[in-house]
């Protein structure tokens, strides 16, 4: 119809002829043939791409003037999608991750270099006979002291980044963490009853960790069944007024034990303030299914995400069992965050200022939020732990300090540059 | 021939009161009823009831079959609904808004396919939205919004379509531009249109068949010359109104007179 549109060449996959076609573009010839929606269905069975116009007509035709008719069109406008992942920002991601990887495990009092630390990786490839040039004890270092603990701070700030961002598309609500609905306080209690009523651990180190984890899914269990009450399945609002609810009573309880055991104060208080300092692989395999099946989970609904947007009516009547796929996501984020709590106590910011700087930067859709929050969370916290144990180095600043200072003014500098995006 | 709507005796109960009462109402593909009624009558409910959101009593067969033995996604796929106040996510782009409207044909975890993609196109072609498939909604005005969530229900590809004050919020031009247009499309893709409206005239000009509700019943159903007369709209909306009958249409016009608010 129009030659002001580029075409290209095509051969007709049904008669064989060539023909010109614009591939989508607006104002392609195809745009002003209308066919019905069985001739449609038809040719496109019978044809992996376009057809020439000689064809298209005889279908046109075919049908005569009857019944409800559509555009013919075979390709779509390459402006008609959303905006997901783009593949140089997986990219950019990824190799921050890696770089992050390589800083956390090159950071320490013993100096090994990104090199021999390559090097080493290398010669623990499986099929590969290289000898690591590293020695002994530093291979030591490397593997049994630095690894663990930075595998585990990319696990931990994976999850709550991704758990952050499910949170904050479930409940529609720019503020929300992975800790809305009590996971914190919950984990907070478990710890400081198994701190206060069975001594510093030592005989059963996995006792903290485990009571941490069920404390932080007893809350969000509890918080979802008193938001239940209300009648009916709780909506985005009475699920966090439950949540409130809950934390600030397991608030209370924890605040009694401690009263009750002043003298493990200050135990209780360095959990509390997170960090990695005593990780070793049994952690990293411990959360390990944990992060891994919640993450697959959040990340399989990144799209279901984007529609709940629309707000439960909507979502609803675009066919969305809302509050079941509510209670999917809000499950599969707590296990998650709960697993990560347990290891590392309550590490903040991290669920809030990763998935809001990739919505300003990268793509306010949730297809690109998901899975850039879970690289993003990973390398932020690899990089904030290995700020965490250089700054006062012998010592160590709790880790929780250093998310919040050094992520909150990052984001307000993003936040100034983006002024007037809505969150 | 099978109605594409048929609902029979729909009631809905919030907190022990009966918002909707009874409802009977029948539609054939490419026909359009316009719900009337004042305000609180049981307009939005019905056509919540209708698509599945408000839980009701009663029978809704779509095309001859029972809405209450199909999925989320086969009712989604059979009614598109236009709330009165969509919520709009403002940085999301037109294309992506429309291809929303996707949803009940993608899988669950599955993205939008081709075809998705092409009937997000025709929805968005047909709504006169070319122009603005990249840019955001929160950039767009009151009428183009409009616009945009029509297309997203379009997109829907769903034969029938529920609207719930389409033309609110719109000046005189663009609520005959959104009516003009969902007239088109009705007769384009015989699609059997419900909408629920405030303004009388419009509803007597575009629907072929008005219903009258009030506390949650029908009170008249029938054409516009039929519903429309002043001792009806004076008994259920308070209002003194002149009904005006001109050239085969019927006007409602709003008369200054003694208030009857008072009864």
């Amino acid at each position: 119809m129009t030659a002001s549109v580029e075409q290209r060449t095509k051969q007709c996959p049904l008669c064989g002829s060539r023909f010109g076609c614009a591939q989508g573009r607006p104002g392609c010839w195809c745009e002003g043939v209308a066919v019905s929606r069985d001739a449609l269905a038809e040719i496109r069975s019978s044809a992996p791409d376009c057809i020439c116009p000689e064809c298209l007509r005889s279908f046109a035709e075919r049908d005569g003037a009857e019944g409800a008719r559509v555009s013919a069109k075979a390709v779509p406008d390459a402006a008609i999608k959303s905006r997901a992942l783009a593949p140089l920002w997986a990219v950019v991601a990824i190799a921050s991750l890696a770089a992050s990887l390589l800083l956390g495990l090159a950071i320490g009092p013993a100096q090994i270099g990104p090199a021999a630390i390559l090097g080493s990786i290398a010669s623990h490839l499986p099929a590969t006979h290289w000898p690591s040039p590293l020695s002994s004890v530093d291979e030591a270092i490397l593997w049994q002291v630095r690894a663990p603990r930075v595998v585990l701070a990319a696990l931990v700030g994976a999850m709550l980044a991704v758990a952050g961002s499910a949170y904050q598309g479930v409940f529609r609500n720019p503020l929300a963490d992975p800790y809305l609905l009590g996971v914190a306080a919950g984990a907070g209690l478990g710890a400081t009853l198994a701190i206060a009523y069975s001594g510093t651990g030592a005989d059963n180190p996995s006792l903290l960790p485990l009571s941490a984890f069920v404390g932080a899914s007893v809350a969000v269990a509890g918080a979802y069944v008193l938001g239940r009450s209300a009648g009916g399945p709780p909506g985005a609002t009475t699920l966090i007024l439950a949540g409130i609810v809950i934390a600030l009573f397991m608030t209370a309880v924890q605040t009694f034990v401690q009263q009750q055991r002043s003298e493990t104060l200050r135990e209780v208080y360095s959990w509390i303030l997170g960090g990695f300092a005593t990780s070793d692989w049994s952690a990293v395999a411990a959360i390990l299914p944990y992060v891994a099946i919640s993450s697959v989970v959040l990340l399989l609904h990144r799209r279901v995400l984007d529609v709940l947007r629309l707000g439960d009516d909507e979502a609803h009547s675009l066919g969305l069992s809302v509050a079941r796929t509510r209670l999917v996501l809000v499950v599969a984020a707590t296990i998650g965050t709960a697993a990560a709590v347990a290891v590392s106590g309550l590490i903040g910011f991290v669920g809030i200022i990763v998935p809001h700087s990739i919505r300003l930067l990268v793509s306010p859709s949730y297809r690109a939020i998901v899975p850039l929050s879970l690289i993003g969370g990973a390398g932020f916290l690899v990089l904030a732990d290995a700020l965490a144990r250089t700054i006062l180095s012998p010592g160590e600043l709790p880790i929780g300090v250093v998310t919040a200072f050094f992520g909150a003014p990052f984001f307000a500098l993003i936040l100034r540059s983006k002024r007037g995006v809505t969150l | 021939m099978r109605a594409a709507l048929d609902a029979r005796a729909v009631s809905v109960t919030y907190d022990g009161a009966r918002v909707c009462d009874g409802v009977d109402l029948t539609l054939a593909a490419g026909e359009w009823v316009a719900i009337i009624g004042p305000n609180g009558a049981g307009k939005s409910t019905l056509l919540r009831a209708i698509a599945g959101i408000a839980g009701c009593e009663g029978e809704v067969h779509l095309d001859g079959v029972s809405a209450s033995g199909m999925t989320r996604r086969q009712l989604a796929q059979a009614i598109a609904m236009v709330p009165q106040q969509p919520r709009i996510p403002d940085e999301l782009t037109v294309a992506e808004y429309v291809l929303l409207g996707r949803t009940p044909h993608i899988g669950y975890f599955a993205t939008e396919s081709r075809a998705d993609r092409l009937a997000a196109e025709r929805a968005i072609v047909r709504l006169g939205l070319r122009r603005f498939v990249t840019r955001t909604l929160g950039s767009l005005s009151g009428g183009e919004l409009q616009r945009v969530v029509l297309a997203r229900a379009l997109a829907q590809e769903a034969p029938i379509l529920l609207l719930d004050e389409p033309t609110s919020a719109l000046d005189l031009g663009r609520q005959q531009l959104v009516l003009e247009l969902v007239d088109r499309l009705r007769r384009q893709s015989q699609l059997a249109v419900v909408s629920a409206m405030h303004d009388l005239s419009l509803a007597a000009q575009y629907a072929e068949r008005l219903v009258l509700l009030d506390g949650g019943r029908v009170i008249a159903q029938g054409t516009a010359a039929e519903v429309l007369n002043e001792d009806l709209i004076r008994a259920h909306y308070g209002a003194d109104v002149r009904v005006i009958h001109d050239d085969g249409q019927v006007y409602v016009l709003p008369r200054r007179g003694e208030s009857t608010w008072v009864h």
